[in-house]
């Protein structure tokens, strides 16, 4: 079995990845808008901190909740016709594993299909970070993985 | 890239509203010297002479949580009352402390250390006393020098018997600081 990796007091962990939260959050949302995701995403880890079991993969748990935060900005936001294309190759997606097989998922299945098996997250987890409940969270994962299981067949 | 100050300020008082927090924690400049202050949502946990962060990250998450951030709007009180203090304006401490690591006896000292008034000075053995052990006066004497909360819990106002000063975690020349700020010494 593998040794448990110690999880850092939050400061320590907010200082390693701050910076590249914010990158990611600008590509994705733009400037403007990238500074209250900002907030929301470390929010939503700091409501979840408490109960994480362990501290790998903090930098793509983070990473995940920005990206489901900045899905939430777009959400919230009825897009202009001013407004400009979101650069595609610019974004770049925080699920590295399991990110081209999930790839054809709405986006709130293949977050929890992510986090579930790529991250091995307990509902509860995931229900903080993508702001659901965990019966949503296991509801979005199963039909994700219903859904790749039909992808899958010839 | 680096996260603009601006943000980064909004965040933390964010996060400290949110109640979330474990622990906040800041330094305050005094007197004396830089010192470190920590409090959870139930009072002051630490305040340190020794400004070095890291290992009061470490110390503070295994005591109170993992969730510990710098977060200056938790600890504003404690800064308000402490510059006060230090300005001679205050002479007594309105503000509750984090007692939860502490054995019964030591939380039986530091209850009667707190009731030293200001200016004035007792002994070890006398401090022991009034905690119910009168026989207790050196394991008083280390519970002093492990105060976790020096300068609200009092610990320089205790001295030697024979009007010695004995001895200061945070070293001599600040017990002395502070007892000629009380104007105990002059």
């Amino acid at each position: 079995m593998m040794s448990t990796v110690a999880i850092p007091p939050f400061e320590i962990f907010y200082a390693e990845h701050n910076s590249e939260v914010l990158g990611l959050l600008r590509r994705k949302v733009g400037r403007d808008r990238a500074d209250d995701a900002f907030q929301e995403t470390f929010l939503r880890a700091l409501r979840a901190y408490d109960r994480l079991e362990h501290g790998e993969h903090l930098r793509t748990w983070v990473l995940t909740i920005a990206s489901h935060v900045a899905i939430d900005v777009h959400r919230r936001t009825k897009p202009t016709s001013e407004m400009p294309e979101i650069p595609h190759e610019d974004t770049r997606p925080a699920y590295e594993d399991l990110g081209e097989l999930t790839d054809g998922l709405p986006a709130k299945e293949r977050a929890a299909v992510v986090l579930r098996y790529g991250y091995d997250l307990t509902y509860d987890q995931i229900a903080t970070a993508l702001d659901s409940s965990p019966d949503a969270a296991r509801q979005a994962a199963s039909s994700g993985v219903r859904r790749l299981r039909k992808e899958a067949r010839p | 890239m680096t996260v603009p100050t601006d943000l980064d300020i909004r965040f933390r008082e964010a996060a400290t509203r949110s109640g979330m927090l474990d622990a906040g924690y800041d330094l305050v400049d005094s007197p004396i010297g830089p010192l470190l202050v920590a409090a959870s949502g139930r009072g002051l946990l630490r305040i340190s002479f020794d400004a070095d962060i890291e290992q009061h990250l470490e110390w503070l998450s295994r005591v109170a949580g993992r969730s510990v951030l710098r977060a200056p709007r938790q600890i504003d009180g404690a800064r308000r009352e402490l510059d006060e203090y230090f300005e001679g304006r205050r002479h007594a401490f309105d503000l509750s402390v984090d007692l939860r690591e502490v054995t019964p006896f030591t939380e039986r000292v530091l209850h009667e250390l707190a009731r030293i008034p200001f200016g004035e000075t007792t002994t070890y053995a006398e401090l022991a006393a009034r905690a119910g052990s009168p026989k207790a006066a050196r394991a008083v004497g280390m519970t002093m020098n492990r105060n976790r909360i020096p300068i609200v819990l009092p610990c320089h106002r205790v001295i030697g018997a024979n009007g010695s000063l004995v001895g200061y975690a945070g070293g001599l020349d600040r017990k002395v600081a502070l007892l000629t700020l009380e104007g105990v010494l002059l």
